[in-house]
């Protein structure tokens, strides 16, 4: 199991006092049956998140990462019980919400938030905005001092949106404005977590790092945790706390922020992190690690789910593949405190 | 193109309704052997292809309007297409006449055995035997105004086709909606039944029922228990096609975030179905019925050309028609054909055009 290191925890995003850990999970798996024919027989089981563990103390933000298809859309899924896990648990500030049922989650959805990926098939273009900020609050009876109108106006200002616009609809947006509406709707219920699947990877450059901003803005006003969902690790590099690099459905890598980006374990994790430019001064890490700065190619496509490869699953694309990562598959080991990869020959050792 | 499906052939050859497959979309047809019924031809697109009015052509906040909704953004596209919005006057029209237009005309079933040649049973004077207190000139043989036949025809054929398209829409959209959002065994089950109404030998059914169902039943008699029947029978059998398009339009909408955003704040159920996805069902919704309208007139007509329909002397286009043609009227009077023929033909057509300038406005991917 990871455990969060506290010291990576960058200024100006300190924890709120920690007691005890906002989410634990541990062993989740998600295997979608493949059926065939009438009588949907499971011919094959898609290994969509394989055995997962992680942590998530309160305020922090952990960021997970990997390519697409390796089960980060899932894993969010399974956290905001939007979906069942085949096995595993699931821990939510101190109560089990693994196998609740819809009715018994309906209270917890105050307090776990979900913002979606698309910012055009999140919105339902037949509501007003207002309608789409006040459903949480309607969905849930929740009364508010001011009325639902005056709470939603004040939660598109918190958002950075006129809230003149109150009755308008979605298609009268950009992209980035509606995904403000989104984050404006997932702060109604005001949540303790937030699972953000990709939340700008539809959106431009440079209105991603806006939004990010916004994320990182409310965190320290509203003492939110995230869970951040990206595929490239530029993204979460700004807000995470913690970084997880997921592939297959499995965590090869895991630590601390500032640790990870400064050196790298696992070779995947530095295959992703040759495709994003490193700024000079994290090219040289502590100690004078050295950062691999020339480009890593990542041949082929990612093998299947379906039937991922044995041993270590990143033995078909890896270049320091030997023979004993292709039949023995290497644990999650800790290489320095908070920093766990799974590897047979780790980088930066 | 396959041909996946023949609803049926009527015994006298005369008249085929069914469905085919032309790529992925469903073509609905209604052929007649003369080329004046050749018009019922309505295309059911596939799910997922033309789909929803969805924000694809809207996208930026600069080319929106601002402060309208889609439904108003479709208004004012609706009203700048002119061949819409002209068949829109007319179906307004249409409404008009069946209305009020029997308290103006002259009553239906009077007999004018002067306007009518005793030789030849046709009605005196050019075309039919237009005259100024006939304006449509007289039926042969027995001289009933024309006019008023036709006028009080229009109010069968809108009743019935209306009626009938409202059963099969809320049929359809209710079991769509069901099948498409629960799936599993109860799509399946659903998806048997519409492929069994769909597969029905729906004319060689009429006819059987119509003989079947004694001339009072269920506290109803005469033409009015005719007039329920026909509604019940074409609805019935007319709702598949909206159930299936109904259930395409869930398929993808269920797939969109803001169904999962729904229910990551812990909505329930009823509350996806009827708040999340059927405002977005209400363009297909409106787009279907228009076109199912014309089909169900059509098929109403069929009939009572079968003489299944409407009890004589009511009158209906139907009738009017297979009198003329199998009786051999159209050789000695022409008008007597024209006439119904042209009124069913305006009435389908004006629906078809309307119902697809309403497609087009309401699907901005459309233009
Ligand atoms: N409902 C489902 N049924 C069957 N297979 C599924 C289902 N949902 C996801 N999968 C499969 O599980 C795997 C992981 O999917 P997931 O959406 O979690 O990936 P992801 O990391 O979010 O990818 P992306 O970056 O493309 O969003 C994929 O191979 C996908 O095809
Ligand atoms: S275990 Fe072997 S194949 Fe897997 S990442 Fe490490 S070196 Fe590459
Ligand atoms: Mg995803």
């Amino acid at each position: 199991m990871v455990t969060h290191n506290p010291q990576t925890v960058p200024d100006g995003w300190q924890a709120l006092p920690a007691d005890g850990d906002l989410l634990t999970v541990s062993g989740l798996t998600r295997h979608f049956p493949v059926t065939r024919g009438v009588l949907n027989r499971a011919v094959a089981q898609v290994r969509a998140v394989d055995g997962i563990d992680f942590s998530l103390s309160r305020g922090e933000t952990l960021g997970i990462v990997g390519e697409s298809g390796c089960g980060k859309t899932t894993t969010g899924r399974l956290i905001t019980r939007l979906d069942e896990p085949t096995s595993g648990k699931i821990v939510f500030d101190g109560r089990d919400i693994t196998h609740l049922r819809r009715g018994q989650m309906r209270p917890l959805r105050r307090e776990i938030g979900m913002i979606f990926q698309d910012p055009y098939s999140s919105l339902n273009p037949r509501h007003t905005v207002g309608s789409i900020v006040g459903a949480p609050l309607r969905v849930q009876g929740v009364r508010t001092e001011q009325g639902v109108k005056r709470t939603v106006q004040e939660l598109l200002e918190l958002v950075g949106l006129n809230p003149e616009h109150y009755n308008r609809y979605p298609h009268e947006f950009s992209g980035g404005q509606r995904q403000r509406i989104g984050v404006a709707r997932t702060l109604a219920l005001r949540p303790k977590l937030i699972v953000a699947d990709e939340p700008v990877s539809a959106l431009d450059v440079s209105i991603q790092a806006q939004v990010i901003n916004l994320l990182g803005d409310l965190q320290r006003e509203l003492g939110l945790s995230y869970v951040i969902i990206a595929h490239d690790l530029a993204v979460v590099r700004h807000i995470s706390g913690r970084v997880m690099v997921m592939y297959l459905g499995k965590v090869v890598e895991s630590a601390g922020r500032d640790d990870l980006y400064a050196r790298p374990r696992h070779p995947y994790t530095v295959a992703l992190m040759s495709a994003v430019p490193i700024p000079e001064p994290a090219a040289v890490g502590p100690g004078g690690a050295r950062v691999r700065r020339e480009r890593i190619r990542l041949t082929g496509d990612v093998p299947s789910p379906l039937n991922p490869p044995p041993g270590c699953r990143f033995h078909t694309r890896c270049w320091k593949a030997q023979e004993v990562c292709r039949t023995t598959e290497p644990p999650l080991l800790m290489h320095a405190p908070g920093h766990h990869a799974a590897c047979h020959f780790p980088e930066n050792g | 193109m396959a041909l996946s499906r023949w609803c049926q052939l009527s015994p006298c050859g005369i008249l085929s309704v069914g469905a085919i497959r032309y790529g992925d979309d469903n073509v609905r047809y209604a052929v007649d052997m003369d080329w004046w019924l050749r018009v019922a031809v309505t295309v059911d697109p596939s799910p997922g292809q033309h789909g929803l009015p969805a924000d694809a052509g809207l996208t930026s906040a600069e080319t929106a309007i601002e402060g309208r909704s889609l439904g108003q953004i479709a208004w004012r596209r609706l009203r700048r297409d002119k061949i819409a919005m002209g068949s829109g006057v007319f179906i307004v029209f249409l409404v008009l006449v069946a209305v009020l237009g029997p308290h103006f005309v002259a009553n239906p079933d009077v007999y004018h055995a002067n306007l009518i040649n005793p030789t030849f049973s046709r009605p005196n004077g050019p075309w039919g035997g237009i005259s100024l207190a006939h304006p449509l000139g007289v039926e042969p043989v027995n001289g009933r105004d024309m006019l008023a036949r036709v006028v009080d025809g229009t109010q069968y054929s809108l009743l019935i086709g209306f009626l009938a398209t409202v059963l099969a829409v809320v049929i359809g959209v209710v079991l769509g909606i069901v099948a498409g959002y629960f799936g599993g065994w109860v799509d399946t089950v659903i998806g048997f039944a519409m492929n069994v109404f769909l597969a029905f030998p729906l004319l060689v059914f009429a006819i059987a029922l119509v003989g079947v169902v004694p001339s009072s039943a269920w506290g109803m008699s005469g033409n009015f228990l005719r007039v329920v029947l026909l509604i019940f029978v074409i609805g019935f059998f007319a709702w598949p096609y909206m159930g299936r398009i109904i259930r395409g339009q869930v398929l993808s909408l269920r797939e969109r975030e803001f169904v999962d955003a729904a229910r990551s704040i812990g909505a329930r159920g009823p509350y996806i179905l009827f708040r999340e996805l059927l405002p977005n069902l209400v363009a297909p919704i409106l787009v279907y019925s228009t076109l199912l309208i014309p089909t169900n007139i059509l098929f109403e007509a069929a009939l009572d050309y079968l003489g299944v329909g409407l009890i004589p002397p009511t009158p209906s286009w139907g009738q009017m028609l297979s009198d003329a043609v199998s009786n051999g009227f159209y050789q000695i009077d022409p008008m007597y054909m024209v006439i119904p023929g042209l009124a069913i033909f305006i009435t389908v057509m004006a629906f078809n055009l309307f119902g697809d300038g309403l497609r087009d406005a309401l699907d901005p991917r459309a233009r």
